[in-house]
């Protein structure tokens, strides 16, 4: 059992960590969700200058050819400092073609989503908590007609891989009209999309393709959770460290010290459940749906908590617009509701384990 | 990433399989034998799988440290449902102690018949006014010619009343400071001057005693370190108590029990397992133990791998105890009817309720775990304790 990262893998983080402490400053991201108008551009450009994108698809599309365990690890670190780029939903979409598309499909469309020439995102949502392709009613003909709901940075995306009845279909910017959501969370905005009639190139009709994916999308908000609640722990600790009251740091209270070690508690042990889960997904595949799952909906109701907590921790001043606390909160609300509550996850994982 | 063991650790886990097909269930089928099981142990610890940490020369195996290996063992003797390595407190706090500290004559005599089992041990440490401020303990011992005389009170000492003896934390130097004056001593509970008391637990069982000293004695060189090392000598001890792997296994146990008590007992005219509720809080526990395995297998590689588990290792005592008390709180909820009757079917949940609180006190309470959290953990200022520097 070697249950650790490799050296390359440590060097990969080091080196995104590194590049997100420069530009992906907090007041950077202030600036964003105060602009309001989208992500950060400059700094997509410098994850997708680092190869990002590519990271799990095969090399001779561009890509590195690595591991969904690589790519979570990029999930957790975004997470960490709140990234406001177009992650998700780029490479879920090309995730999603090198899963299920035809090999003229993936040449075309893959190079360019790893060039990031092109920007890419996925349409899963449908409304009234259904996200999951047994839930999916838009169907894809000739032509596709209909709705899908809280589809990230459906403005902005060339390229939009579509949920449908008939597996996944792709569809090319110019052929849906995009509704901006108000966003909770500024740092990965939301639109609603209706398509009439649209033009659609229908994917491979793969079912496990297509609930590979939904797995992919499970463990990737479940890393960036991780990433998320860490911070949210970091913070609370660091200000208990420096903020005094009563003549002595906050932090030598046992009350705060044992809200922060519950704190710690709750989120830290969630880190193997998230590798476990995209460890199962690059070699485990008949147990990945259900550690998803269960990381999906562990994480992300950690995160959310943890990130009440931490406003708790700081007091006032963490219940204001200048402070960093409400942009973890926000981005937990996402990562707790999107794809999906926990207590669906939960419920999925119990059909998985048989029970 | 390699959650597998890889091919040398299986072909091992092969050879342990082997090795128990071979001896276990015994020939005539009768498990409960005790002759048999002490057969067995014996065989282990010949064949290198028990005992792995303790010299050829006082009974042990004497195997390299290899956690992946004693994990593998663990793993086998569970699942034939052998019997696994006895874990008392003498064999798991006391003969490390005696590696580390002990002189060559207290290892000559005691940690030999400690592994066969032929001498039982009872810890005392905790005193009524010494609990977490452990160090505040007040059980004195006198040097009087070739004896320790000793006097006081310990209590929490978990079946003192089957121990042959026990190893004690005394106050030998009252004119020391508070740390600085206590001595650890190994005591024959056997003697006049010892009085020991079950006491009767919420479950109506007796695990744990009041020992009472008066006048009791022992002899000089029956103390492990020097005079005034008592304390320095337990935190290793302790070390060994909180860092131990077995929480692991019985939380596993406690949730396949928890899954079959779910299939079993019944809500609203079908299997509780089937109501979303229960399901839900099922899938959410399965999670959290989930987290704390694979958390542990970090831990374990990154040790292998001569690399410091950093936070989490603080937190593995809490996290277990937080499980367990999930487990059990669910387990109360299906229990329902059941929950009020000793007499029914589902008497072992009532107990396993119960002591699933024990968790939180023994062996250092939850609040003391999460000031370990938070002061080792997470580097927050330690508070002042009186009697410190």
């Amino acid at each position: 059992m070697n249950f650790l990262l490799s050296d390359e893998q440590v060097m990969v983080t080091d080196t995104l960590r590194s590049l997100l402490r420069d530009a992906c400053d907090p007041r950077q991201v202030h600036d964003i969700i105060d602009r309001h108008d989208g992500f950060d551009a400059e700094l997509w450009q410098r994850l997708v200058d680092l190869g990002v994108p590519g990271l799990m698809l095969p090399a001779e599309m561009g890509g590195a050819g690595l591991e969904m365990i690589d790519l979570a690890l990029v999930a957790e670190l975004l997470g960490e400092f709140a990234a406001p780029v177009p992650f998700l939903g780029h490479v879920l979409c090309g995730l999603g073609i090198r899963l299920c598309g035809t090999p003229d499909q993936q040449a075309r469309w893959l190079p360019a989503l790893v060039s990031g020439s092109i920007l890419g995102t996925v349409a899963l949502g449908e409304g009234e908590e259904c996200w999951l392709p047994d839930e999916w009613q838009v169907t894809a003909g000739d032509r596709l007609s209909g709705g899908k709901r809280l589809v990230p940075n459906a403005m902005a995306a060339d390229l939009m891989l579509v949920g449908t009845r008939q597996g996944l279909a792709l569809v090319e910017k110019g052929n849906w009209t995009a509704r901006r959501r108000e966003g909770v969370d500024r740092t990965r905005s939301l639109e609603d999309v209706t398509f009439h009639e649209a033009s659609v190139a229908l994917l491979d009709r793969v079912p496990e393709g297509v609930t590979r994916l939904i797995d992919a999308a499970a463990i990737l908000l479940a890393a960036d959770a991780f990433g998320g609640a860490s911070r949210c722990v970091a913070l609370a600790t660091d200000y208990a460290k420096l903020r005094e009251q009563f003549g002595q740091p906050i932090g030598s209270f046992q009350g705060l010290k044992h809200q922060l070690a519950n704190m710690a508690l709750s989120v830290e042990p969630g880190r193997g459940l998230y590798w476990y889960a995209a460890h199962t997904w690059d070699a485990l595949p008949g147990k990945a749906g259900h550690a998803a799952a269960q990381a999906k909906a562990h994480l992300c109701d950690a995160y959310l908590q943890a990130a009440r907590d931490m406003v708790e921790a700081f007091g006032g001043i963490g219940f204001t617009w200048e402070h960093d606390a409400h942009i973890y909160l926000k981005r937990a609300m996402f990562d707790w509701a999107w794809l999906g509550s926990p207590v669906r996850h939960r419920l999925r994982a119990a059909q998985l384990a048989g029970w | 990433m390699e959650l597998g063991f890889g091919a040398a650790y299986e072909a091992f886990r092969a050879e342990v399989r082997t090795f128990i097909a071979a001896h276990w269930p015994p020939a005539d089928g009768n498990v409960k034998d005790p002759a048999a099981i002490r057969a067995f142990r014996d065989a282990c610890t010949a064949q290198g799988y028990y005992a792995r940490a303790v010299p050829r020369r006082y009974g042990g195996s004497e195997q390299p440290a290899d956690i992946v290996k004693a994990e593998i063992i663990r793993e086998e003797i569970r699942r034939a449902d052998a019997p696994a390595e006895v874990r008392d407190g003498g064999i798991t706090l006391l003969i490390p102690t005696l590696l580390e500290w002990g002189t060559e004559a207290q290892r000559q005599r005691f940690i030999s018949p400690t592994l066969k089992g032929d001498y039982r041990w009872a810890q005392g440490f905790s005193e009524p006014g010494a609990g977490s401020d452990l160090a505040s303990l007040r059980t004195r011992a006198v040097l009087v010619d070739d004896h320790w005389v000793i006097n006081g009170q310990k209590i929490w000492s978990s079946y003192a009343h089957r121990a042959h003896y026990m190893f004690a934390l005394v106050r030998t130097e009252p004119e020391a400071p508070k740390h600085e004056g206590i001595s650890y001593l190994l005591i024959d509970l056997r003697q006049p001057g010892v009085t020991i008391r079950p006491l009767r637990q919420m479950t109506d069982q007796s695990e744990f005693c009041e020992v009472f000293f008066d006048d009791a004695r022992t002899p000089a060189d029956w103390i492990v370190g020097g005079r005034g090392q008592g304390w320095r000598i337990t935190r290793t001890t302790l070390k060994h108590e909180r860092g131990s792997l077995s929480g692991l296994s019985w939380t596993d146990s406690m949730l396949r029990g928890l899954i079959r008590l779910a299939r079993e007992m019944r809500r609203d005219g079908q299997p509780a397992i089937d109501h979303p509720t229960i399901r839900a809080e099922l899938a959410a526990i399965e999670a959290q133990s989930m987290a704390l395995t694979y958390s542990t297998y970090r831990a374990i590689s990154m040790t292998v791998h001569g690399q410091e588990p950093g936070l989490f290792s603080t937190m593995a005592k809490i996290a277990s105890t937080d499980l367990a008390q999930r487990i059990a709180k669910l387990a109360r909820d299906l229990l329902a009817d059941d929950l009020l009757v000793m007499d029914g079917p589902q008497r072992k949940w009532i107990d396993r309720f119960m002591i699933s609180l024990s968790m939180s006190i023994a062996g250092g309470t939850s609040n003391i775990q999460r000031n370990i959290i938070a002061e080792r953990g997470l580097g927050l200022p330690r508070e002042q304790r009186a009697g410190e520097a």
